[in-house]
């Protein structure tokens, strides 16, 4: 049971190991989820998932795969139906009259016995049975109309004062690393860009080490060195800017912003659709005050990590053809420009805040993915993981 | 026994408790995530004194090493008895000082180890760990020993986000990430701290310190520590549970909010809304 259920996590793309897997196993022989439903999900919870983020996704598969699994737990501590409890409903619902109905109709021990086969032959059906029996037309209770809205079977109020099981809540939901960067899910993706941020290399001389093998030696001097800790990561982003990108403009002014506190050297240029001969830094003041993009290819060194923000969305001809620009005359055709910038900046990517599934239907984003060789990724939180990785 | 279950002073969630109490069961570290200010250090806390096991507590910093937590081996001490002829010298073992974990390690109870805020240290801080806290013992080089725990410790650690962990590290631990409290749960964790509190200023106190929450775009939202020190300072200036009804268009901030508010451009945003509000009606 628990094999299939593992084998569909890793389906739905959640990297469960088999060492977790076995926790779970033993923590169950231990008994230490053997009391309700929301135990065990909360047990299987705790040994499979590690990030927060995979939460929602989990919660998907989980219910999926035990839809049912309170009726078993149900089925674990009280082998009947909970006639008491049925009975107390009856008497809160039907009216004096009904009553009498039910009276005629041999009592409410024989209405209960029929139900009794009814929940059994729903449970042959389909596994797990469904726990609403009554709707309408087919319970005893629906089919005599005596209380249309249903009874609920297997759902002992005082047990699980829930009406919504936890897993169906969902309320992990915004914390999915596929939807769309948002205020929150911008802190988090920055600390991602801390940690290539830190990273690097550089010889420095390491006091504490060389007096220890100093000392370790004799008194001879050893000397002993490490790489320096890199804390400044140089950065060269390009933001393309009005028209299609309006919409996106939130989304990359928070990049923006988050991307200009975590770095020591961050350069930032705006474009409007594609990168030609020249590229600016005041939206403002766009029009006269341009900087050559060769001046840029020239000022900062290919040590400089190339971030594009575009969306990519336009007409093929403003890529592909001179003259093509929709603003003002470009001598050479825009994808010139950006091959110059790629040759220069060996480590780029294009962030796209676009989604993935709208790319393929728009000419545009596929010259560019081909001129990016593929180092194109969506404006999510996974996304721009893949993207720092791309980086390195 | 051995069952956590939240004291008197912490209320813990059903998922929680099962969370910790796994851990304690297998053996097992646990791994607590959360927004800053739900408590997750006071866990450890919490579960040592519940459990009646003495806690070791080891704060991470950007400069810990893996290797401070097991023992340090004080070479320029050596060095210096050796150029002054003590007598000491001859022995490593005078100048091997305990980490944290050998502390833990060397207890005569079942300990419970804290290891707060993991994700402050190095990236490679948690690898460097796999073996001590799976096996639940080191070897030391300097003494050719091995130091192996006397009873295993249950292992409480805590992270910010602010890095990755390494996916070998986490496979070993339980993983639980605290939610921020609904308006019942953080009821009780108010009154569990300040029992008798007047019925009614709860609820004001609560129903102000969510809409401060909702308020979109704050950098830092006020959590359940605050909330806790924003209700203590209620009480110590004896504030009178009307003047916290925001809907008072004379008053509209609520008093003492310096507590909820860490930054300026918080506080800043949440004047502007609130004169917007004030200038629609």
């Amino acid at each position: 049971m628990l094999i299939s259920f593992f084998f569909m996590l890793r389906e739905a793309g959640l990297k469960v190991s088999i060492t977790e897997l076995l926790t779970l196993l033993e923590s169950l022989k231990r008994g230490l989820a053997g009391h309700s439903a929301d135990e065990f999900y909360y047990l299987s919870r705790a040994c499979l998932i590690k990030d927060e983020s995979q939460f929602d996704r989990f919660d998907q598969v989980f219910a999926a795969h035990f839809r049912g699994i309170e009726a078993a737990f149900q089925g674990l501590t009280s082998q009947e139906l909970p006639a008491d409890w049925l009975r107390r409903q009856a008497e809160l619902h039907l009216s004096e009259e009904e009553r009498r109905k039910i009276e005629a109709m041999g009592g409410f021990e024989e209405l209960m016995k029929a139900l009794q086969e009814r929940l059994n032959e729903q449970e042959k059906r389909h596994q797990g049975g469904s726990k609403m029996i009554g709707t309408a037309g087919t319970s005893p209770f629906g089919a005599y109309g005596y209380n249309p809205e249903g009874v609920r079977i297997g759902q002992d109020k005082s047990r699980h004062r829930r009406a919504v099981k936890v897993w169906d809540r969902r309320e992990f939901r915004n914390l999915d690393d596929n939807i769309e960067l948002g205020t929150r899910n911008i802190k988090v993706a920055l600390r991602k860009l801390r940690r290539f941020a830190r990273e690097g290399a550089a010889d420095q001389l390491d006091l504490d080490d060389t007096i220890n093998s100093t000392a370790r030696n004799g008194g001879m001097l050893d000397i002993k060195m490490v790489p320096e800790r890199h804390n400044a990561i140089k950065v060269l982003l390009c933001l393309d800017i009005g028209g299609s990108m309006d919409d996106h403009v939130k989304i990359c002014e928070e990049m923006f912003s988050a991307a200009r506190s975590e770095f020591k050297h961050l350069e930032y240029f705006y474009f409007h659709n594609f990168v030609y001969e020249s590229l600016w830094k005041d939206n403002r003041r766009r029009h006269n005050e341009r900087v050559p993009t060769p001046e840029i290819i020239h000022k900062y060194g290919p040590d400089y990590k190339l971030v594009i923000v575009g969306d990519a969305t336009m007409s093929p001809y403003e890529i592909t053809y001179p003259g093509g620009s929709i603003e003002h005359w470009n001598e050479e055709a825009g994808a010139v420009w950006l091959q110059r910038l790629l040759q220069h900046y060996p480590k780029s990517i294009w962030l796209n805040p676009e989604p993935r599934k709208r790319w393929d239907y728009t000419p545009s984003v596929k010259i560019t993915r081909e001129l990016m060789e593929d180092r194109m990724y969506p404006l999510t939180l996974s996304g721009l993981d893949d993207g720092i990785k791309a980086l390195r | 026994m051995n069952q956590f279950s939240g004291t008197e002073t912490y209320i813990a969630t059903e998922d929680l408790t099962t969370a910790v109490n796994a851990s304690v069961t297998l053996q097992r570290p646990i791994l607590i995530k959360g927004e800053p200010g739900t408590g997750k250090t006071q866990l450890a806390v919490e579960i040592s004194r519940s459990l009646d096991r003495p806690l070791f507590e080891w704060h991470i910093k950007s400069t810990t090493k893996a290797q401070q937590g097991l023992y340090e081996y004080d070479a320029v001490a050596r060095l210096r008895d050796s150029q002054l002829g003590d007598d000491k010298v001859h022995d490593i073992r005078n100048y091997i000082v305990r980490g944290k974990l050998w502390e833990a390690f060397a207890s005569e109870q079942q300990p419970v180890l804290l290891i707060d805020e993991i994700d402050k240290a190095d990236i490679e801080f948690p690898n460097d760990l796999l073996q001590e806290l799976d096996r639940m013992e080191f070897f030391v080089y300097e003494t050719k020993e091995t130091v192996q725990a006397k009873h295993r410790p249950i292992v409480v650690i805590t992270s910010n986000n602010e890095k990755e962990l390494p996916d070998a590290f986490l496979r070993r631990c339980f993983f639980h990430y605290i939610q921020f409290p609904d308006r019942e749960t953080m009821e009780s964790i108010v009154e569990v701290h300040y029992p008798g509190i007047k019925k009614q200023l709860l609820r004001e106190a609560l129903e102000a310190f969510y809409k401060v929450r909702d308020v979109p775009g704050l950098k830092k939202k006020p959590s359940t520590s605050e909330l806790l020190d924003w209700i203590k300072l209620l009480l110590a200036e004896d504030i009178p549970p009307e003047a916290l009804r925001t809907e008072d268009k004379a008053k509209a901030i609520p008093p003492l909010y310096g507590a909820l508010l860490k930054n300026e451009q918080d506080v800043h945003l949440f004047e502007q809304l609130v004169f917007l509000n004030r200038r629609v009606r």
